[in-house]
């Protein structure tokens, strides 16, 4: 089999050409350097295209008494205070100009009646604070970012997937990519690389996620011995759809909740109203008449005064509530909750949500202007990533810079809806222009050894030379079974530790699956050399699931269902790769909050007075 | 509902001249209840043919990865239920899935979509003001952002004759850019004139109103209506309209 490979030279390499991806090369590319993308779809399919409800940030325009402050609190609050402060700070204050710039670049966000962009409640947060376009914000993010991009001089390279990052000295000086149009080989040198390549959630059988979400970028960083941190945080978002099966774990928008939306169970009861936690208890309404009251100032676009309905409470909260409620027997028809919104007036439904209107209809033959939805907790998000520097995004080798869902910090053990797509510009920016200034230093391209390109060659093109074996689709069906079974939205110590050694015999299954075929667009051969990836990022989570030895955010432990404040809930995780090629766990904290940003946060809820002494 | 289904699949990939060489090939899988033709078609991979060629994202009708020709119709088929796909195909046939006919092939299913990206650079991009927070009411909104919800399936493009009979492919911006353009022009912020452009370069002229673009559109946007007729209107009133040409020699417009 033909072993060439071409060689190119770009002085800042961006991995992924979702929102974090697009913004940074735009970001990269007013220095005068050359630039370029590589991203496994064709431009403008990427998976920030499946946003929904909008981007979140302090703009202020539909609630005045909205400020960074808040947002940074309730960031923090809803990330359970296992989030980088400084991100959240940054996040908070850089977020509204983001959003500003990309009408700027002709995105074409709703508006309030003053003409301004509008914003939209969602959970967790204190005031309407999504930008959206109906319930497509997504679509118009990687739009205008694609629109704005393609004028910058960067060079696109599409269906390409990286399988390998390379050091030389220490820093990052390169990758290794496979076109999946046509099978050819590629070698990228490079100063500096961006990765920006989105999530795990396709290891899960029910998940939100494309194919593209098989972790590859996690993967990438840990092989090239980056730390990857709060892997064990993974977001269950409470509204997937549910049926038919053919469907299950498709997104229903946190929007419809935004806009009035009710759940209820089997029993006709709005069940939230018995899940509200401590900490937000003072935040929720207690009776259906004072979320009503709620719901009505937000209809007739007034600010309101009662407190907001607890299906509003933060997306790990909501979830685990609609479990409850399956176990106790009280589930939908199959086996979720029912989401109403049908009480409003029709058009207002087809305004604000037409893309669920059409998703419901046509997947599900359900009016859901008329009949409520059936909807269930589907994988959505992963909160842990690659660790980086607050402010400059680069992670723990030199060069290698990481952005959006790929990093970690912003959101703690649980991300609030709408600070995704916030994160993605706000930090897809940072790390594109520290990229650019780290590489704009270095004069030479590095030397990349030969003997490891050989091995990724190898590695590469090793399942097309494989006869007789396993299908590679029924390999990652299996192992995002066993993910959905023992890795899920409830957690328990022994399953854990019985996942950790089944996916190691996934290895062997993955050595030998055989896909078939040709070098050309052969989606079995693609799928082969996903494996490697998903099994070692499912062992992160299973790993540092295990350890935390308490209930979170996005990691629930039945054998440990409450949160620990004097410990765990003051210590990040951390993944390494060991010199030994073992997976390596440990434990670390961020440095203390400063009293300039303390003061924004709710004392109670930082428990500082359980502090070990320990730690 | 669990009845086997019968698809015949299009399998090969161009000749040397570039020309489709392959045949149909016939796959048979279970069926279960709320399947899309997508569903399907990753069953025959994971059961048949995992090097089946297909593209595919969100399985949601917001990327637009999955456009093919289902039973000789262009569609989007992660949008297209099974059950309306066996209401339409008679007892006993096949379902015949094949790649857009218009674009040149690369394997299987997917096309070669290089022109639309080529095309798109070509376009002068939003030109507006400096200062940021930009005010326009949701009235001037409305109008551009039926326009902002296309998702560059190609579907359009697939189905216009002047690309798919006529291959105009040099000449002729084909619907999805019309739609682009329109947004672009019609954007309440906007300061760029690409009127020259859209008669010249980008052949508006081409088109006459077929409306197949508009049929075929997944999702819903009224392209000929609302983008490419007042496109032309602006065209005819810049190039063609005697009152409008003295007006402008006189001054009176711009």
């Amino acid at each position: 089999m033909d072993k060439t490979y071409m060689t190119h030279e770009f002085d800042v390499v961006i991995i992924g050409a979702g929102g974090a991806g697009l913004r940074a090369a735009i970001e990269a590319t007013k220095s005068d350097i050359s630039v370029a993308v590589i991203c496994k779809s064709m431009l403008g399919k990427a998976h920030t295209v499946m946003a929904e409800g909008g981007a979140a940030s302090a703009l202020s325009n539909k609630d005045p008494r909205d400020s960074w402050m808040t947002h940074f609190r309730d960031t923090m609050k809803g990330g359970k205070y296992l989030g980088d402060w400084r991100m959240a700070e940054i996040h908070a204050k850089e977020s509204p100009d983001r959003i500003r710039e990309l009408e700027q670049w002709g995105a074409i966000f709703d508006r309030t009646p003053s003409g301004l962009t509008n914003q939209r409640n969602f959970g967790g947060h204190t005031y309407p604070r999504l930008a959206h376009i109906g319930d497509a914000t997504g679509l118009e993010i990687i739009r205008t970012l694609q629109e704005r991009g393609i004028h910058t001089g960067m060079e696109v390279f599409m269906e390409y997937t990286v399988r390998h990052l390379f050091k030389t000295e220490g820093r990052i000086s390169g990758c290794f990519a496979y076109n999946r149009v046509d099978g050819s080989l590629h070698l990228f040198k490079s100063k500096a690389i961006v990765l920006a390549t989105g999530g795990i959630t396709r290891c899960w059988s029910v998940c939100s996620g494309s194919w593209e979400y098989s972790g590859e970028g996690h993967a990438l960083a840990y092989w090239v011995g980056a730390e990857l941190g709060d892997m064990e945080f993974v977001q269950f978002h409470p509204t997937g759809m549910i049926w038919p099966p053919s469907v299950r774990g498709i997104l229903v928008t946190e929007g419809v909740r935004g806009e009035g939306g009710m759940l209820t169970n089997s029993e006709g009861e709005r069940f939230m109203f018995d899940y509200v936690p401590e900490m937000y208890r003072d935040e929720f309404a207690d009776t259906e008449e004072e979320a009503m009251d709620w719901v009505n100032s937000i209809v007739a676009d007034e600010t309101p005064t009662a407190r907001r309905p607890p299906e509003l409470l933060t997306r790990d909260v909501v979830a685990k509530a609609i479990n409850s409620e399956r176990e106790a027997g009280r589930a939908s028809e199959h086996g979720g909750a029912y989401l109403n919104i049908s009480w409003r007036p029709e058009d207002q439904v087809k305004k604000k949500l037409p893309g669920m209107y059409h998703q419901f209809m046509e997947l599900a033959a359900v009016d859901i202007t008329k009949e409520p939805m059936e909807v269930g907790p589907t994988a959505h998000y992963v909160m842990g990533g690659v660790k980086v520097h607050p402010e400059t995004q680069e992670s723990t080798i030199p060069g290698l810079y990481a952005a959006g869902e790929a990093a970690t910090g912003l959101h703690g053990a649980n991300r609030l809806g709408g600070n995704s797509l916030s994160d993605l510009i706000t930090f897809g920016r940072r790390a594109g222009m520290y990229a650019a200034k780290s590489a704009i230093e270095i004069e030479e391209f590095a030397e990349i050894s030969h003997e490891e390109i050989e091995k990724v060659v190898e590695e590469t093109l090793a399942p097309l030379l494989r006869k007789g074996g396993e299908n590679p689709a029924k390999v990652v069906e299996d192992l995002r079974e066993l993910m959905q079974q023992k890795v899920g939205i409830i957690r328990q110590g022994q399953q854990l530790e019985e996942a950790l050694e089944e996916l190691e015999a996934f290895r062997e299954r993955e050595e030998s699956a055989s896909p078939g075929g040709t070098r050309v667009y052969n989606p079995g051969w693609h799928q082969a050399l996903e494996i490697g990836a998903m099994i070692d990022v499912s062992k992160m989570c299973a790993l540092a699931a295990l350890a935390r030895e308490e209930s979170r955010g996005g990691h629930t432990r039945l054998d440990f269902p409450v949160p620990d404040y004097s410990h765990w809930g003051k210590i990040n995780s951390v993944i390494v790769k060991g010199s030994d090629g073992e997976m390596k766990l440990s434990h670390t904290r961020y440095p203390p909050i400063p009293d300039r940003l303390k003061e924004f946060l709710d004392a109670e809820d930082l428990h500082e007075d359980e502090e070990e002494s320990n730690v | 509902m669990s009845d086997d289904v019968t698809f015949r699949v299009f399998r090969g990939e161009p000749d040397e001249s570039g020309k489709p060489n392959g045949k149909m090939v016939d796959y048979t899988v279970e069926m279960d209840e709320g399947m899309v033709v997508l569903d399907v078609i990753h069953r025959i991979q994971a059961e048949h043919a995992p090097d089946l060629s297909c593209r595919w994202n969100c399985k949601a009708g917001k990327c637009g990865s999955c456009s093919a020709e289902v039973n000789g119709k262009p569609r989007l088929m992660c949008m297209t239920r099974m059950d309306e796909i066996m209401h339409e195909t008679p007892e006993g046939q096949p379902i015949l899935v094949k790649p857009m006919q218009t674009f040149p092939l690369t394997k299987d299913l997917v096309t070669d979509l290089e022109w639309a990206y080529q095309i798109n650079q070509t376009i002068p991009p939003l030109s507006g003001p400096d200062e940021m927070n930009w005010e326009f009411d949701q009235i001037e909104a409305d109008r551009v952002q039926e326009f902002r919800s296309c998702i560059e399936c190609m579907l359009c493009v697939n189905t216009c004759h002047v690309m798919r009979e006529h291959q105009l492919f040099g000449q002729f911006a084909g619907p999805r850019f019309f739609v682009r353009l329109a947004n672009l022009e019609m954007h309440p912020m906007d300061e760029e004139d690409r009127i020259a452009m859209i008669k010249d370069d980008f052949g508006i002229g081409y088109c006459n109103i077929t409306r197949c673009c508009t049929e075929v559109c997944p999702a819903g946007i009224n392209i000929t209506d609302n983008a490419i007729i007042p496109l032309k209107e602006r065209v005819v009133t810049e190039y063609y309209d005697p009152v409008a040409i003295i007006a402008k020699k006189l001054g009176i417009r711009k």
